[in-house]
C-alpha cells in the first residue's frame, strides 16, 4: 500500500485525528466538540443511537461536509476543509448507508471506476485503445479481477448492478472502495438490512480486508454483536456528543453508553 | 376512397416512377438528419452528465457561428478565428460551470433547466451586443469548404449532390464517431457515466464533478460550432437558427435522451422522414409539413417505445 501525497505512517501510530469538531445545520447541532483518533491498521467503530451524528462524522472525514469548528489531521496534514475528490486523492475511500452505486453500469465497471484516480495515461492512447493505455487498462483490470475473486462475486461481474440483490450491491460497493487501494476505508453501516448469513459474510470480508491488505477501517454499525466482535476500539456518540471511547469491553460497561441505548429511568 | 389512395398508394407509385427524385429526396433528408443528429448529440452529452435538458444548446450553435464570422470580419484569418472560437467555447463552458452549475449543485433538475433558459437569454443579449443582430454569411470560402454540386446520371434521371453537403456528412460522421469512442472507452467516459448515475458515489471515488461538467459543456460547444458552420452555410447565420434546436426534441424523444447512437439514428429518421413527408405527402395538405411532421413521427414512436429507440430501460427495484 502506498500513501499518495502523504508521509508513511507506521502501524499503531495515529493515522487520522479529529479535534474539537463541531458541525451544525442551521440551529441543529449534528456534531459538537468531538475529538478522537484512528490508528493505523485498526478497525475503529463509531456507534450511537439514531441521530447521534455518526454519518455526519463520516461525511466530515471524507470531505462531504465542512465542519464550522475543529481540525482534522490525516497522515500528518491538518486541514479544516477539503473537497471529496481531494479526500479520495489522499487515500480515503468510503461506502454509503443507502448504497450509492453506478446503477446502469456492470459490477466490473463499477469497480473499475474505483481505479479512476490510478489511471493517468494519455487520453489520446485511451481513445485508440492502443499502446501504453492498453497496457494500463490490462494492469488495472488485473487488479480489479483480484478484488472480484477476493469478494467472491465472479459470476455477477457482467450484471448491471441495478439488478443485483441488496446484499451483493453492498459487496460491489465495498469492491469499488477497495479498488482505490485506500489508506483509510470508511464503511457506513456495511451490514444494514442484511440477514444473519449475509452479515457474517460481510464481517469476514471486513476482517479479511484489514488482515490481508492492512487497511485501516472506520465503520458505523448498529448491530452491537457485530461491532464488539469486529472492532479494536469503539467511539460512542449521542446527540452529537462523544460519550465514550475505548475497547469494546470498556465501552460495554460504560454507564453513559448503557443509558443512551436503553434510556434512563427518570 | 380517393383520399386513401392519395395517402397510402400514390406516393409510393411516384417513388417507383421517378427513382432519381426519390434518391435525391433521401439524400437531402440524410444531410438534414445528420445536422439534427449533431444538435441532438449536444443535448445528449449534457443530459448524460448532469441530467439537465440544456435549453441553451440552440443558442450555443448560433453563438459559436457568430463568433467565428465576427472574428473573421474583424480581420482575423479564418483558421485562427476557428481556433479562437474553440477557445471561446471552452471559456464559455468553464464560466457556465463556475457561475451557473456550481452554485446549483444538488438543486432539483427543474432549477438547472430554468438556469439554462437564463444562459440562453444571456447569450442572445450578449451575442447581439457584440456582433449585432443582423444576419451574416458563413465564411465558407475562407474555410476552404467546397462550393457547387456534383451531378450524376443515375436511376433513370439526374441526382445532384451539393459538395458542401458531402463534406458536412463526412465531418459530422467523424465527429460523432470520435465522441462515441471518447465517451465509451476512455477513463473520462467512464467517469461521465459514473457522474450521471450518482453524484456522491462519483465524488467518493475521486471523480471531480467540476472537471467532468467543463468537459461535457466544452464538447457540446464544439458540436455546436460544427453544427453552426454547416447549418450557417446552408442558410444565414442569424438568431433565427436558434429554433432548429427545437427540432432536436423529436430526435431526442426518438433516440432516447441518454444514447449517443440514438441521437444519430433518431436524427436520420427525423431528417429523412421529414423530407419524404414534405415531398410526397406535403402537397395533400398544401405543404408546410416540415414545421410539424417531425413531431408526429416522434409521437407515433412514443406510443410504442416510451424510453426511445435506444434509451436505457428503466429498472426500478421496489
Amino acid at each position: 500500500m502506498r500513501a499518495p501525497g502523504g508521509p508513511e505512517v507506521a502501524a499503531g501510530d495515529v493515522l487520522l485525528s479529529v479535534e474539537n469538531v463541531s458541525l451544525s445545520f442551521g440551529g441543529v447541532k449534528a456534531v459538537s466538540d468531538v475529538s478522537f483518533d484512528i490508528r493505523k491498521g485498526e478497525i475503529r467503530a463509531i456507534i450511537g443511537p439514531n441521530g447521534a451524528g455518526k454519518t455526519s462524522m463520516l461525511n466530515i472525514i471524507n470531505g462531504f461536509y465542512h465542519p464550522q469548528q475543529g481540525r482534522i489531521t490525516f497522515q500528518g496534514k491538518t486541514r479544516s476543509k477539503m473537497r471529496p475528490h481531494d479526500a479520495a486523492h489522499g487515500g480515503i475511500a468510503r461506502t454509503f448507508q443507502n448504497v450509492a452505486l453506478f446503477r446502469g453500469m456492470t459490477a466490473l465497471d463499477n469497480i473499475m471506476a474505483g481505479r479512476t484516480l490510478k489511471m493517468n495515461k494519455n487520453l489520446f492512447w485511451q481513445l485508440l485503445r492502443y499502446g501504453p493505455a492498453m497496457a494500463e487498462e490490462v494492469e488495472h483490470r488485473h487488479r480489479v479481477e483480484e478484488i472480484i475473486d477476493f469478494l467472491k462475486i465472479q459470476e455477477i461481474r457482467r450484471t448491471p448492478v441495478g439488478r443485483l440483490p441488496y446484499g451483493l450491491q453492498k459487496r460491489v460497493e465495498l469492491g469499488r472502495a477497495l479498488a482505490m487501494e485506500p489508506e483509510l476505508l470508511l464503511l457506513d453501516e456495511p451490514m444494514a438490512g442484511m440477514n444473519m448469513e449475509e452479515k457474517e459474510d460481510m464481517s469476514r470480508f471486513v476482517l479479511d480486508v484489514n488482515d490481508h491488505y492492512g487497511t485501516t477501517i472506520a465503520l458505523i454499525e448498529h448491530d452491537m454483536g457485530v461491532v464488539m466482535d469486529l472492532s479494536d476500539r469503539v467511539v460512542v456518540l449521542d446527540h452529537g456528543i462523544k460519550i465514550a471511547d475505548g475497547t469494546p469491553d470498556e465501552v460495554k460497561k460504560n454507564k453513559g453508553v448503557i443509558d443512551a441505548y436503553l434510556g434512563v429511568a427518570h | 376512397m380517393g383520399i386513401l389512395y392519395n395517402i397510402f398508394i400514390d406516393p409510393f407509385v411516384q417513388m417507383g416512377q421517378a427513382p432519381d427524385l426519390f434518391v435525391q429526396t433521401l439524400w437531402e433528408g440524410l444531410v438534414g438528419g445528420m445536422l439534427y443528429a449533431l444538435i441532438a448529440l449536444g443535448f445528449v452529452l449534457i443530459f448524460k452528465a448532469s441530467g439537465v435538458f440544456n435549453f441553451a444548446q440552440g443558442i450555443m450553435v448560433v453563438f459559436a457561428a457568430l463568433t467565428l464570422v465576427g472574428l473573421h470580419t474583424a480581420g482575423v484569418p479564418a483558421f485562427l478565428a476557428l481556433g479562437l472560437t474553440i477557445a471561446v467555447m471552452f471559456a464559455l463552458a468553464w464560466t457556465i460551470e463556475r457561475v451557473v452549475l456550481r452554485p446549483l449543485v444538488n438543486q432539483p433538475d427543474i432549477i438547472l433547466f430554468m438556469a439554462t433558459f437564463g444562459i440562453t437569454y444571456f447569450l442572445i443579449g450578449f451575442g447581439e451586443f457584440v456582433f449585432g443582430g443582423d444576419p451574416k454569411v458563413m465564411i465558407t470560402e475562407a474555410l476552404y469548404l467546397p462550393k457547387g454540386s456534383i451531378t450524376y446520371k443515375a436511376f433513370g434521371g439526374i441526382v445532384s449532390l451539393q459538395r458542401l453537403d458531402i463534406v458536412a456528412v463526412i465531418v459530422a460522421s467523424i465527429m460523432v464517431a470520435v465522441l462515441a469512442v471518447f465517451f465509451s472507452k476512455t477513463r473520462i467516459g467512464r467517469a461521465l457515466r459514473a457522474v450521471a448515475d450518482s453524484h456522491s458515489a462519483a465524488l467518493s471515488v475521486g471523480i471531480s464533478l467540476e472537471q467532468i461538467w467543463v468537459i461535457v459543456w466544452f464538447a457540446a460547444g464544439l458540436v455546436a460550432l460544427v453544427t453552426g458552420i454547416f447549418w450557417g452555410a446552408r442558410s444565414d447565420v442569424s438568431f433565427a437558427l436558434e429554433v432548429i434546436a427545437l427540432k432536436a426534441l423529436p430526435v431526442l424523444i426518438l433516440g432516447g435522451f441518454t444514447s449517443i447512437p440514438g441521437a444519430i439514428v433518431g436524427g436520420l429518421i427525423i431528417g429523412i422522414g421529414e423530407k419524404l413527408g414534405e415531398f410526397y405527402w406535403g402537397p395533400l395538405v398544401g405543404s408546410g409539413t416540415d414545421a410539424w411532421f417531425a413531431y408526429v413521427i416522434a409521437l407515433v414512436f412514443l406510443l410504442f417505445r416510451p424510453q426511445g429507440l435506444f434509451g436505457e430501460k428503466i429498472i426500478e427495484r421496489v
